[in-house]
C-alpha cells in the first residue's frame, strides 16, 4: 500500500511514550536519569496518569500498588535506578504485576559516564530475579522497534502477568533520526481480561498456559490476595510445601513456555553465505551497515538481530549452527551475550567485536567478518 | 503481661456484619501487643458506617506483623521490608470508587527503613490509615534497635541500652502535612481512636506502643512500655492538620499525540549529495547549538535525505561546551555515529577543547572555526577563519555558522535551511538580515 509519506525529525523516545499510551498503558512513573529524561518528558505531556516519584524505589512500588489495582504501569530508567529497583522488581514477578521497565543502558560501572551509551547491563537483567528466572526482555534496535516493540512488551506483560524489560540504549532513544510517520501502523489498546468465575477466586491458580487470571485489588466481587514471598494459589505465604514451590517454579514455566508468542528475530540471510553477524540495540546499526557495505564489496554475509533477548530464543544457536563464523559487536568490555550464550569457553568461530565507552563503527565489524 | 482476650473482645461476626478479620486464632506471640491492635481493628472497622470487608485492602510490610494478612477477609497484599507504605501509595492510585480503605501494617522496623515513604504519603495526603506497630524493636530478627527504639532500651545488639535517642514518627508525620497522627499504649480498648483514624479522609498514621514479648520484656525486665515512652518523651498525642484535597490522579484521556503534523517537515527542496556528509557544531551553552542542529537536519530532511543529529552537553546545561553531530545521507542511514567528519565548525574555546582529538582524523573537509580562536593546522582540510560571533549577535551563533557552511559548501541549498528556521522561529530570528549575510 502506498502512501504520502509524514516525515519527521524525532528521536526514538517519543514513538515509544506514544506507542505505550496507543497501546492501553494509563500509568507513567518514574524518577528521570540520564539518557531516559526524554521518555519522562514525553511521558509527562502524553499519558493519562503521570507521577514523578522521589526516588526508583518508590517507584517500583507505587507501580506495582497501581499494576495490582489493574492500572498499566510504565517507567523508564538507567542503571543507577534500575539496581535500586531490582528488589522490587522481583517482588512484582512474584506478585504477578503486570508492567513495563524501560531500561535505558548508558556507560557504568556505578554512575560512570551519564551521557555515553553502553549494553552493559545485559548479565544484571539475565541475573536480576533470585533463583536465575528470566524476565521477558525485549531490545530495540531501530526507530520502528520503538513502536512495536512498545506495544509488544506491554501485551507480553498483560499476557503472561509479569514485568517486562525494554532493553534500550542512549544512542536508540536520543538521537533525532528521520522518520516517515505514515509507516506506523495503528496500535490497538491492551487491556487485562478479568477473572469472571464464581468465588472464592484463587489469585494464584493459572490457566491452560500457566498464567493466572487477573482480579485487582479493591474490586468488589472477590477477595484477592497477593504477596511477595513463596505462596500457594490462595496467595498465602507457605514456606516450602509442594504446593507453593510449584508455583514458584510455575513463575518459571510460563515464561520459558510461551517464548514463541514473543520470539522477535530479525534475520537477513544471503544464500551461501558462511558469516554471520549477530548484533542487538545500537550495534545492529552498525552491523547493518556494515553488511551492506561487504556485500556490495562482494562478500556474502547474513545477519542476524535479535530482539528477544531473555529468555533466548532457541532459534538462535540453530541461524548461528550454520555458519562458519559468527561475529557479535557489542557496546561492552566482555561481549556480554556472547558469555551468555557459551559461558566462559567460547568457540574459536564465535568472534566477538567490543567497545567500551564508545560506540563501534561499521568498518570494525567488516574487518573482524572478512578477517 | 494482659493477654489479649482479657483487655477487649472483638464483635462476634454475624450475617449483618461481616468480619473483616479473624481474631480467633492470631499468629502472634502469646502477649504480644499485636493480638490487641488486631482486635481493636476489627472492632474499629465495625464502627465505620458502610464499610464491608471487600471495601479494605490491608498492605503489610515484612516482620512479624507482616503475616497479619492471613486473617483478613479483606483485599491484601504483603510487600518488602519498609515499602508498605508506598505500596499503599499505588493501590491509592487505582482503587475506585473512592471510599474505599487501604490500612498499611507496618512495624518500627519497617517504619524505620521506609521514613522516606511515610513522609511522602502524609505530605501528598494520600487516603490511607498507617498503623505503626511499635515494639521498640526488629522483632522477626532477634531484636536489634530501629530508630523508634528510645535511648537505654536493650536489644540482643544492644544490650546496654540504645545511645542515641530515636525520633519521634508522630511529630514528622505531622509536620510532613498528617491530617491526622495519634500516639497511644496498646493496652485496652483503643477502637474508638483506630475508627477516628479510619474515617479521616486522607492520610492518617497511628502509632501503638508495645512491648515485643520474646526479646523486648527478656532483655528489659519489668519495664511497662508506656512508663518507656513517657521517660522517653513519646508521650501519647493526638496531631491533627486542617483538610485538604487528597492526593489523586484521574486519568486524563484527552491529551494530544506526540506525532502530530507540526513534526511533518515538507519535501521541497533537492539535494545532489553524493554520499554521507557528517558535520560537527562545537561551541558554548546558550549559543543556540542544539536547535541549529535540528534545523540543519530538517533541512536535510527537507531536500529528501535521510538524517541524523544528536546532541551532548555537560550535566550542567546552562554552562561549557554544548556540540552537536548531524549525518546526512542520500539513502538511509543505518550507522548513527560519525566515522570521520566532513566538516567540523567552532565557534568557542569551549567547543574547540571539545574537538581537538576529531580535528587531527581529519585529512580532508572543511573547519570552520571563529577569528578568535587559533587556527588549527590540518593538512587536507580547508580551514575558513571568519567571525562567527558578531554578524547575527551570541544567541545566534549557531543559526549563523551553519548557515555560513552551508553558503560555503553548497551541501544543501541555503532555502532548505532557512525555511527550517522561519518554521521554528518564525519572526523571532531576523531571516532577511540571515539571508543578506549569508548571500553577500
Amino acid at each position: 500500500m502506498t502512501h504520502s509519506p509524514r516525515v519527521a525529525l524525532i528521536d526514538g523516545s517519543r514513538l515509544i511514550i506514544e506507542a505505550l499510551v496507543q497501546s492501553g498503558a494509563d500509568t507513567f512513573i518514574g524518577y528521570p536519569i540520564t539518557p531516559s529524561n526524554l521518555l519522562f518528558q514525553y511521558a509527562s505531556e502524553r499519558f493519562p496518569r503521570m507521577l514523578g516519584a522521589p526516588d526508583e524505589i518508590t517507584t517500583l512500588q507505587w507501580m506495582s500498588g497501581a499494576a495490582a489495582t489493574g492500572l498499566l504501569t510504565v517507567t523508564a530508567t538507567s542503571f543507577p535506578g534500575f539496581a535500586l529497583m531490582v528488589e522490587s522488581i522481583n517482588m512484582a514477578f512474584m506478585m504477578e504485576l503486570p508492567m513495563v521497565i524501560i531500561l535505558a543502558q548508558r556507560l557504568g560501572p556505578a554512575t560512570g559516564t551519564a551521557t555515553t551509551g553502553a549494553q552493559g547491563d545485559l548479565a544484571l537483567v539475565r541475573g536480576m530475579i533470585s533463583g536465575g528466572f528470566p524476565v521477558p526482555t525485549l531490545c530495540i534496535s531501530s526507530l520502528p522497534d520503538c513502536w512495536d516493540l512498545s506495544h509488544e512488551a506491554l501485551r507480553v506483560a498483560v499476557s503472561l502477568r509479569t514485568p517486562v524489560i525494554l532493553l534500550t540504549s542512549k544512542e536508540m532513544i536520543m538521537t533525532m533520526q528521520d522518520f516517515d510517520l505514515a509507516t506506523l501502523k495503528p496500535l490497538s489498546p491492551i487491556k487485562i481480561p478479568l477473572y469472571k468465575g464464581e468465588g472464592p477466586y484463587l489469585p494464584y491458580a493459572p490457566d491452560e498456559r500457566g498464567v493466572p487470571p487477573f482480579l485487582p485489588l479493591g474490586n468488589p466481587h472477590h477477595q484477592v490476595r497477593m504477596t511477595a514471598s513463596t505462596h500457594d494459589a490462595t496467595g498465602l505465604i507457605q514456606a516450602g510445601t509442594p504446593e507453593a514451590l510449584g508455583n514458584s517454579t510455575r513463575l518459571h514455566r510460563k515464561i520459558v513456555r510461551n517464548l514463541p508468542d514473543y520470539t522477535w528475530l530479525e534475520l537477513d540471510e544471503q544464500p551461501d553465505a558462511r558469516r554471520l553477524v549477530v548484533a542487538y540495540d545500537v550495534t545492529a546499526g552498525a552491523a547493518r551497515e556494515a553488511v551492506r557495505r561487504l556485500r556490495e564489496q562482494g562478500h556474502r554475509v547474513s545477519l542476524l538481530v535479535v530482539k528477544t533477548l531473555f529468555p533466548t530464543p532457541p532459534q538462535i544457536f540453530e541461524v548461528i549452527d550454520r555458519y562458519e563464523r559468527v561475529v557479535f559487536p557489542e557496546e561492552n568490555l566482555t561481549g556480554q551475550f556472547v558469555e551468555h550464550l557459551f559461558g566462559q569457553r567460547i568457540p574459536s568461530r564465535i568472534r566477538s567485536v567490543h567497545s567500551f565507552g564508545a560506540m563501534i563503527p561499521p568498518a570494525a565489524i567488516m574487518q573482524e567478518v572478512i578477517a | 503481661m494482659s493477654t489479649p482476650d482479657t483487655v477487649v473482645q472483638a464483635p462476634p461476626a454475624s450475617d449483618t456484619a461481616p468480619a473483616f478479620l479473624r481474631t480467633d486464632h492470631l499468629p502472634f506471640c502469646k502477649g504480644c501487643g499485636h493480638n490487641i491492635v488486631a482486635i481493636n481493628t476489627e472492632k474499629a472497622l465495625h464502627k465505620v458506617a458502610g464499610l464491608s470487608p471487600l471495601d479494605v485492602v490491608v498492605v503489610s510490610d515484612i516482620g512479624c506483623i507482616g503475616i497479619i494478612d492471613q486473617q483478613y477477609a479483606s483485599h491484601t497484599i504483603h510487600g518488602l521490608h519498609g515499602r508498605s507504605t508506598a505500596l499503599g501509595v499505588g493501590v491509592s492510585l487505582g482503587v475506585h470508587p473512592p471510599g474505599k480503605k487501604i490500612l498499611v501494617y507496618i512495624g518500627d522496623g519497617g517504619a524505620t527503613i521506609g521514613l522516606p515513604h511515610i513522609l511522602e504519603a502524609a505530605d501528598r495526603n494520600v487516603d490511607m490509615t498507617v498503623l505503626v506497630h511499635n515494639n521498640m524493636l526488629y522483632g522477626m530478627t532477634g531484636g536489634q534497635p530501629s530508630g523508634l527504639t528510645p535511648v537505654g532500651f536493650k536489644t540482643a545488639s544492644t544490650p546496654d541500652g540504645k545511645i542515641t535517642p530515636g525520633f519521634d514518627l508522630c511529630r514528622l508525620a505531622h509536620v510532613a502535612g498528617a491530617i491526622r497522627v495519634q500516639r497511644l499504649i496498646g493496652i485496652g480498648d483503643f477502637s474508638d481512636d483506630l475508627a477516628e483514624a479510619f474515617r479521616t479522609p486522607g492520610f492518617s498514621l497511628v502509632e501503638i506502643i508495645e512491648i515485643c514479648p520474646s526479646y523486648g520484656v527478656k532483655y528489659n525486665p519489668g519495664r511497662k512500655p508506656a512508663d518507656i515512652a513517657r521517660e522517653n518523651g513519646f508521650e501519647p498525642v493526638v496531631l491533627t492538620n486542617p483538610p485538604r484535597p487528597i492526593h489523586s490522579r484521574p486519568a486524563r484521556l484527552d491529551r494530544p499525540s506526540l506525532l502530530n503534523d507540526d513534526l511533518v517537515v515538507p519535501h521541497r527542496d533537492v539535494s545532489n549529495l553524493p554520499r554521507k556528509y557528517s558535520i560537527i557544531l562545537a561551541g558554548s551553552a546558550g549559543e543556540g547549538v542544539q536547535a541549529a542542529g535540528e534545523l540543519l537536519a530538517e533541512a536535510g530532511i527537507a531536500c529528501g535525505l535521510s538524517v541524523t543529529k544528536k546532541g551532548s552537553y555537560p550535566v550542567t546545561v546552562g554552562v561549557g561546551f554544548s556540540l552537536i553531530e548531524v549525518n546526512l545521507k542520500n539513502r538511509p542511514i543505518n550507522y548513527t555515529g560519525i566515522e570521520t567528519p566532513d566538516a567540523i565548525v567552532i565557534t568557542s574555546l569551549d567547543g574547540l577543547r571539545k574537538v581537538e582529538s576529531q580535528i587531527r582524523t581529519m585529512q580532508s573537509g572543511v573547519l570552520l572555526i571563529d577569528a578568535s580562536l587559533p587556527k588549527p593546522a590540518s593538512p587536507g582540510v580547508v580551514v575558513i577563519s571568519a567571525d562567527l560571533r558578531t554578524p547575527m549577535g551570541t544567541r545566534n551563533v549557531s543559526l549563523y555558522s551553519l548557515g555560513l557552511l552551508l553558503a560555503k559548501t553548497s551541501l544543501l541549498p541555503l532555502s532548505a535551511y532557512l525555511d527550517a528556521i522561519r518554521h521554528r522561529f518564525g519572526d523571532k530570528v531576523d531571516l532577511a538580515r540571515l539571508q543578506a549575510l549569508l548571500t553577500t
